[in-house]
């Protein structure tokens, strides 16, 4: 906790730099951390990788098993996305079952691949009503420097393009690459007094009134949206994050 | 314990549990002694003055040491103190005999409240890691304006320098007020480019503090900075 | 554990006494520890020891929870193991379970041996132990990595832990369970031990074994607990010897 009592000082500082034009780590308002992925990080894992965002750490592993449909969608396979927010990644973090903030990291990043159909949900059916695939999805900090709701969703989308079902374990026939047909990229902004800013860190974070996440796909259209924290954003404001989004969203999209 | 006068007597990087000396040496700071053997307790440096060993520590969080000038920040008050945070495992209480001003018995929140920050000195710390702080010494202060940067503790001796000196590189050379607290929280004051230029030179000294010609490294950037600003 | 009948046509030794991965039955895993590695944790370690990926961070002394949990004479060292959900081939629920409480408490006793607790009092030092990617040995591997991340720590201590497991497999004495042996196995002895003292903190035993089997298989993982404390203390100064001009690059230290 000693960190966080800092925040009110931090952000008089940070407006301070803002109004200037400038952040404390030097980036431009529109700027993205450097981003490495590291594809097929984990051997026991059906698809994984691991995604450095600046300083944030994150790890995903895709695991996939043969289940029950949902009843009312027979024909489709089975998504389950979960987060874990470990105390190793940040003094911040509790042990125990995943907190609302967990839970809501995990739910973005779900919506993103849901919604923005990433993966041919039908190709993971087996048989109709009886069998398909459930793919779980598991969202691991280890480093948490901001914004762990992009590099989780990089990291999420990097797992699954590396993804093998393992079909011939499970006794279903040959294994086959995971079905992505389409790729949503999130890039979350923060808003700090009047300034908008992308990719915040953990010290920006804890001083933003505001924060919109933003998924778009390949076409530049949009799949979820989330916003967040006790601040408002203005219509013209949210129109800007959406136009930003769009941009870097390509940018990022190229690097998974 | 001295620890602003780094002594650089080796570069020898020492874990726990390496021997340091046998008979003949005395004990310093980071160290133990079993079957009058000296052992490092810490992952740092090996010091040597006179005939003493030690280990100058290369990591770790705060620790309080008597004597220590820290940069605390008020995170609660009762009616005859404040509840100090110093960066240690636990917050301190600064007890209204131990400020510059007299106060009476729930008036303390006329003089200082919740968020204020304030340069203090360690005055006490018992066996059970109970710390007492004081604000009475001569410059101690609530300290207005300005900001506040964080440094890992271990680098705070660097960050002064021998007698001082890198410190006062800093000061000169950019024109701000500094006070470099031992708990790792560095507050300087000035105008927002001088501020920058001294945050920049800080974070250098921190991620090079071990390294050779450091004050040398320091003051090109303090230079060119003064140069880009004319 | 306890000799589970092997898959027909397998054979854990051959007949020129080389084991299934190859190696002798003295030989180690290659094992590689970088220290330092997380920002936002006071100390860190990873640890790669032949297929598994091991994260330690610590964290503190810092004030305890639970608070009735506070010693007023010195600290506690409180450890938490914890094994992904992909780390292993079938899914593992997250969250603990009893063998990973038992785990976190056998590492904690090991580690408070040797760190002096005394000049912490009140306070808690955290050690989370993260199981990345699973392949028989993570306890020892864990609690290698961890007395790594104490150290980063700056957490005043008497001397590092190295740990290390042998067993017996096809009746025969051998050094650090890969999979295969740990699953069809006859015997487990994983060891935490310091070598400069000659102290065993951790010791465990599940199987069967002659008493001189045992004492062959303890001699064994006391010898490789040398080796391994080698890496430990190479890892520690490597994190500050690099030269300044490649600070970012954390070199790491190997055993073949």
């Amino acid at each position: 906790m000693s960190k966080d009592v800092m925040a009110d000082l931090k952000r008089d500082h940070i407006v301070k730099l803002l109004s200037k034009g400038v952040r404390v780590d030097g980036r431009k308002f529109d700027e993205i951390r450097p981003i490495t992925i590291e594809k097929n990080y984990i051997m026991s894992a059906e698809g994984s990788a691991r995604v450095h965002l600046g300083n944030t750490d994150v790890i995903v592993g895709v695991k996939l098993i043969v289940g029950q449909p949902f009843s009312d969608t027979p024909n489709k396979g089975v998504l389950t996305t979960n987060a874990e927010l470990i105390p190793l990644a940040s003094e911040t973090f509790e042990s125990g079952p995943p907190g609302r903030p967990a839970i809501e990291l995990a739910r973005v990043v779900d919506r993103g691949i849901r919604e923005g159909q990433a993966v041919d949900m039908e190709k993971l059916c087996i048989e109709p009503e009886k069998e398909v695939w459930i793919m779980f999805v598991d969202i691991h900090a280890l480093d948490y420097d901001g914004n762990l709701f992009d590099a989780a969703n990089m990291a999420a989308m990097a797992a699954l393009k590396s993804a093998i079902v393992p079909a011939k374990r499970a006794d279903k026939g040959e294994d086959f690459p995971l079905p992505v047909t389409h790729e949503p990229i999130s890039v979350t902004a923060v808003k700090i007094g009047e300034h908008i800013l992308v990719d915040p860190t953990y010290d920006e974070e804890i001083v933003a009134d505001a924060r919109l996440t933003v998924a778009t796909n390949e076409k530049g259209d949009l799949c979820a949206m989330q916003k967040g924290g006790e601040g408002s954003l203005t219509v013209d404001e949210v129109h800007k994050v959406v136009e930003l989004s769009k941009r870097l969203g390509a940018e990022v999209r190229s690097k998974t | 314990m001295q620890r602003n006068d780094s002594s650089e007597s080796t570069r020898e990087i020492v874990v726990p549990g390496d021997l340091l000396a046998d008979k003949g040496m005395k004990a310093g700071p980071g160290t133990y002694v079993e079957d009058g053997n000296i052992y490092a307790s810490l992952l740092g440096i090996k010091s040597i003055r006179t005939n003493v060993v030690g280990v100058v520590p290369l990591s770790g969080q705060y620790v309080p040491i008597r004597g220590d000038m820290v940069i605390g920040k008020i995170v609660d008050m009762g009616a005859s103190n404040w509840l100090v945070d110093i960066n240690a495992a636990h917050p301190s209480p600064l007890h209204v005999n131990e400020v510059p001003w007299r106060v009476e018995f729930g008036e303390t929140g006329r003089f200082m409240t919740i968020g204020d920050l304030v340069l203090l000195k360690v005055i006490a710390v018992d066996e059970l890691g109970r710390v007492q702080i004081s604000m009475k010494e001569h410059g101690l202060r609530k300290l207005a304006g300005g900001m506040v940067t964080d440094i890992a503790p271990a680098k705070v001796p660097r960050v002064i320098g021998r007698s001082g000196s890198m410190i006062q590189i800093l000061k000169n050379l950019t024109g701000c007020r500094i006070h470099v607290g031992q708990n790792g929280r560095i507050w300087i004051d000035g105008d927002l480019e001088n501020i920058l230029i001294a945050v920049e030179a800080i974070k250098l000294i921190e991620k090079e503090a071990h390294s050779r010609g450091l004050t040398e490294k320091v003051k090109g950037l303090l230079e060119g900075a003064s140069k880009r600003g004319e | 554990m306890g000799g589970t009948p092997l898959p027909e046509g397998i054979k854990l030794i051959d007949e020129n006494g080389k084991r299934i991965d190859g190696r002798r039955p003295d030989e180690l895993r290659p094992l590689s520890i970088e220290a330092g590695v997380l920002k936002r944790a006071t100390g860190s370690a990873y640890l790669e020891w032949g297929n598994n990926k091991v994260m330690a961070a610590v964290y503190g002394p810092r004030e305890c929870h639970p608070r009735h949990m506070q010693d007023p004479t010195r600290a506690l060292v409180q450890c938490h193991y914890n094994m992904v959900s992909f780390s292993v081939d079938d899914r593992k629920r997250p969250g603990p379970d009893r063998r990973s409480q038992e785990i976190s408490k056998i590492t904690s006793e090991a580690l408070t041996h040797v760190v002096f607790t005394e000049y912490f009092p009140r306070t808690s030092i955290d050690v989370y132990i993260e199981v990345l990617q699973a392949n028989a040995g993570t306890r020892c591997a864990g609690l290698t990595a961890a007395s790594v991340a104490l150290a980063d720590a700056g957490i005043p201590m008497r001397d590092l832990v190295a740990s290390c497991a042998a067993g017996k497999v096809e009746d025969t004495m051998v050094l650090d369970l890969g999979k295969e042996e740990d699953n069809f196995g006859q015997a487990d002895i994983p060891v935490g031990y310091i070598p400069r003292t000659n102290e065993i903190v951790l010791l465990q035993m599940d199987g069967d074994l002659t008493i001189d089997q045992f004492k062959t298989g303890l001699g064994m993982a006391v010898d490789a607990c040398k080796k391994i404390y080698d890496v430990q203390r190479d890892a520690l100064r490597r994190r500050y010897t690099v030269p300044a001009e490649a600070d970012e690059d954390t070199g790491s230290a190997e055993v073949k």
